[in-house]
């Protein structure tokens, strides 16, 4: 990976509180696992970001050695890697991934 | 080529020896598995944590030919 793509990978997941990288968008996901993923937020309904790997060749590559995690999908919270999908859905069904989110969420 | 169940499940034992490991061929097509990982040595560990060393232990398989292994750990 270049420094280059590593550091677009450090902005695009600081940026914002919640980042998905996925394959596809939200409303048409190309994975699975993808799919998943989007499913357990949006039942959150939660607010996050989401890049498609698949534009991206640089970056589907990059992120896998920037969280040394093989495979795609993949959560970040507040620049924190969580996991990806199999994580989410554990974290999901324990409560563990709706606290975190309203642990992160933004005071008003 | 996809990998065997019995395959993926002597890898993971053979990087962590003292794991339990159950497999599931979710779709009957020899490439879309669930793992049930357990195993003393995850005590301590994060998920994430316990999902890498289950990934090590495929040496670099999960995510090439090994593209839809669901994963679920737990230390006992």
């Amino acid at each position: 990976m270049t420094e280059d793509t590593n550091a677009r990978i450090d902005q695009i997941v600081k940026k914002d509180d919640v980042v998905l990288f996925m394959k596809g968008s939200p409303l048409f996901p190309q994975c699975g696992f993808s799919s998943r993923a989007v499913a357990i937020l949006d039942h959150l309904n939660v607010t996050y970001e989401s890049v498609d790997v698949l534009q991206d060749q640089g970056v589907r590559q990059g992120i896998k050695s920037y969280s040394d995690w093989p495979t795609i999908p993949q959560l970040y919270v507040k620049g924190e890697f969580v996991g990806g999908s199999d994580i989410m859905m554990e974290m999901y069904e324990s409560g563990e991934l709706a606290e975190l989110f309203k642990a992160s969420a933004p005071s008003t | 080529m996809p990998m065997a169940a019995d395959e993926i499940e002597a890898m993971i034992r053979a990087g962590i020896p003292d794991a339990t490991v159950e497999i599931t061929d979710l779709a009957g097509d020899g490439d879309h598995y669930a793992a049930r990982v357990v195993s003393p040595s995850f005590a301590g560990m994060n998920r994430v944590k316990q999902h890498k060393a289950v990934y090590e232990a495929l040496g670099g398989r999960m995510g090439g030919v090994l593209h839809a292994l669901q994963l679920t750990t737990a230390a006992s």
